[in-house]
């Protein structure tokens, strides 16, 4: 047989077949199938348009309103609403909204919905992140969600894989958000265009779930399909006390073929912040240059977990929020809101002069709990500076990692977490 | 199909929070999108673009999130189809899932500027700019995704082979 990716491995299994090859279409049968507050309220009306009366699974389909949780206005209201009597209609067991629901790309793995082995697809760019735990899972569209929503299957095409090795020993302050930032400005943002990206070697062997996770989650920045890391001890030791369900641990075989490979010796690669408007924009934060800021957002489903959190208090503590930033932290989850509350780590933020947001997206799409508005500038360590993403078209976002925005939000401007 | 209409010409990476910024995501209703497609990129063009015109862009068209809501407003104010040199990947899905039809040409978009009065055979792949009276072969959309055009959409064709519960 010829030598396969874990991608293509965990393809050809859920399409029932003995291999695959890139560029082959096929029909794939969906473990998991995500939706949240913008893209679902299409699915549902499409999945009722066309006249299908019930899912496929009612344990397979997952709604998460996370987006505008707690409802911003009517109109956001109107589309959780629709979710809700989905969920009810349907008796979906996954579905979370007011003290339960989180960020649905930190809940799933979190709840562990989603595990190694899985072909999960959400309809939601980030859906990408699960590939952490060595799941092939990627975004798609509100009607490719319905379509799944009826059948539990949908049709890829194979992706070739890219490989990124690193090895060596990371830097104090860097993490997994550092690692992908770095290779998005390498590569660029359609560097990775409908590719799989797995990130191998022994720096991705020591990483904390928290970071392969924010790494993975960033793959679609590079216009990737997929963003993957074969599971290990540190995935069994993630998923064993999160999941019921049985998972398989895939791994690449050492003869696969990549389309490509790029080597990184961690031991050169200092935290990174994105400028905008793209997240390709990466310079070393050192070079940042005197960039005053406004704002700093430290949560999302890219750093919202409790390593960042640690990391945020770990710098925070007994320090002063800059008089004229607002910092914004939001824990990704309500699990997460809890421990770090247990840590007294709130006491910490509140301290500094923190805002403290329950779990939502909120600003990381300029949806609501910390706008922009025109000429403002914000630090994040959310996933995307586009223009307008946080408000005004005419802001400005700039992204890093936790212990960059935490030592930014006291100097008042990027800053390396070093100097407070 | 075919179609007429003049050229919105765009950069490299106009991403899917400029085709439609996300604090209008509160509605998914088409009509609503419309009036403010491309709001980021472009202040004038819901306002000026007119049934049939077609917009043409650099590499990576649609890249971002998946919002449905972009090929959603972009079909809705009028647009006939998009031409870039590359799509982003969800996008592109999208686009033939929801029926926005869409072509991928360097040669048509680097000769074309904005104003320029196109015509497109999406059956062939031709375009032709009528105001530099040059022609054009996009690459050919791949047989499965024809496919799914044809039936009308992803949800059609699954309707059609009878797989609804
Ligand atoms: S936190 Fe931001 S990137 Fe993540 S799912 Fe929410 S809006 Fe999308």
């Amino acid at each position: 047989m010829r030598p396969m990716t874990i991608t293509e491995k965990i393809l050809a299994k859920h399409a029932n077949k003995k291999e695959v090859i890139p560029g082959e279409l096929i029909n794939a049968k969906v473990d998991i199938a995500l939706g949240n507050d913008i893209t679902a309220p299409i699915a549902i009306r499409e999945f009722k348009r066309i006249g299908a009366k019930k899912v496929f699974n009612r344990n397979k389909v997952v709604l998460v309103p996370d987006h505008f949780t707690p409802n911003k206005d009517i109109k956001s209201a109107e589309q959780c609403k629709v979710l809700k009597e989905f969920a009810i209609e349907q008796k979906l067991t996954h579905y979370y909204e007011g003290g339960e629901v989180g960020v649905e790309h930190a809940l799933l793995p979190e709840k562990g919905v989603v595990g190694p082995g899985d072909v999960v697809i959400g309809a939601d760019s980030h859906t990408c992140t699960y590939g952490a735990l060595g799941a092939f899972s990627t975004g798609v569209g509100s009607t490719d969600l319905a379509a799944v929503m009826i059948t539990g299957e949908l049709w890829f095409k194979v992706p070739e894989s890219m490989k990124f090795v690193f090895k060596g020993r990371l830097n104090k302050w860097v993490s997994g958000k550092d690692l992908i930032l770095r290779i998005i400005g390498d590569i660029g943002v359609d560097g990775a265009l409908y590719r799989a990206m797995e990130f191998t070697g022994s720096a991705i062997d020591k990483l904390s779930m928290d970071s392969r996770l924010s790494m993975c989650n960033m793959a679609i920045e590079a216009g990737a399909k997929s963003g993957i890391i074969a599971p290990d001890a540190v995935t069994k030791a993630y998923v064993e006390r999160r999941t019921e369900r049985p998972y398989k641990f895939y791994a690449s075989d050492s003869s696969a073929a990549y389309c490509s490979l790029k080597e990184y010796d961690c031991s050169k690669l200092e935290p990174q912040v994105a400028f905008p408007h793209l997240p390709e924009n990466t310079k070393n934060v050192s070079d940042a240059g005197n960039v005053k800021l406004d704002q700093v957002v430290i949560g999302s489903c890219t750093n919202g977990r409790i390593e960042d959190l640690k990391v945020a208090a770990g710098i925070l503590r007994g320090k002063k929020v800059h008089k004229y930033v607002r910092l914004i932290i939001i824990p990704a989850t309500p699990l997460i809101y809890a421990e770090a509350m247990k840590k007294g780590w709130f006491e910490i933020f509140l301290k500094a002069g923190a805002v403290i947001s329950p779990p939502t997206c909120g600003p990381c799409l300029g949806g609501h709990m910390g706008i922009l508005a025109a000429g403002e500038k914000a630090l994040a360590t959310t996933n995307r500076n586009f223009i307008g993403r946080m408000g005004d078209p005419k802001s400005e976002v700039y992204l890093s990692n936790p212990a960059v925005a935490a030592a930014s939000a006291i100097k008042g401007r990027i800053a390396h977490p070093d100097e407070v | 199909m075919k179609f007429k209409g003049n050229v919105w010409k765009y950069g490299a990476d106009i991403d899917t929070d400029r085709i439609i910024p996300a604090r209008y995501l509160n509605t998914s209703d088409p009509a609503e999108l419309a009036k403010h497609c491309m709001e980021d990129a472009d202040k004038t063009f819901a306002e000026k673009v007119r049934l049939g015109d077609i917009i043409l862009a650099d590499k990576n068209f649609g890249c971002g999130s998946s919002r449905e809501h972009a090929p959603i407003a972009i079909k809705a104010s009028g647009i006939s189809c998009v031409i870039a040199k590359s799509f982003a990947r969800i996008f592109y899905r999208n686009a033939f899932n929801m029926g926005l039809p869409i072509l991928e040409s360097s040669e048509a978009v680097d000769a074309s500027e904005q104003g320029d009065a196109l015509e497109v055979d999406m059956d062939s792949g031709e375009i032709i700019n009528v105001t530099r009276n040059v022609k054009f072969t996009a690459r050919p959309v791949p047989l499965f995704m024809q496919e799914l055009v044809n039936a009308g959409g992803l949800l059609e064709s699954i309707k059609k082979k009878g797989a609804l519960r």
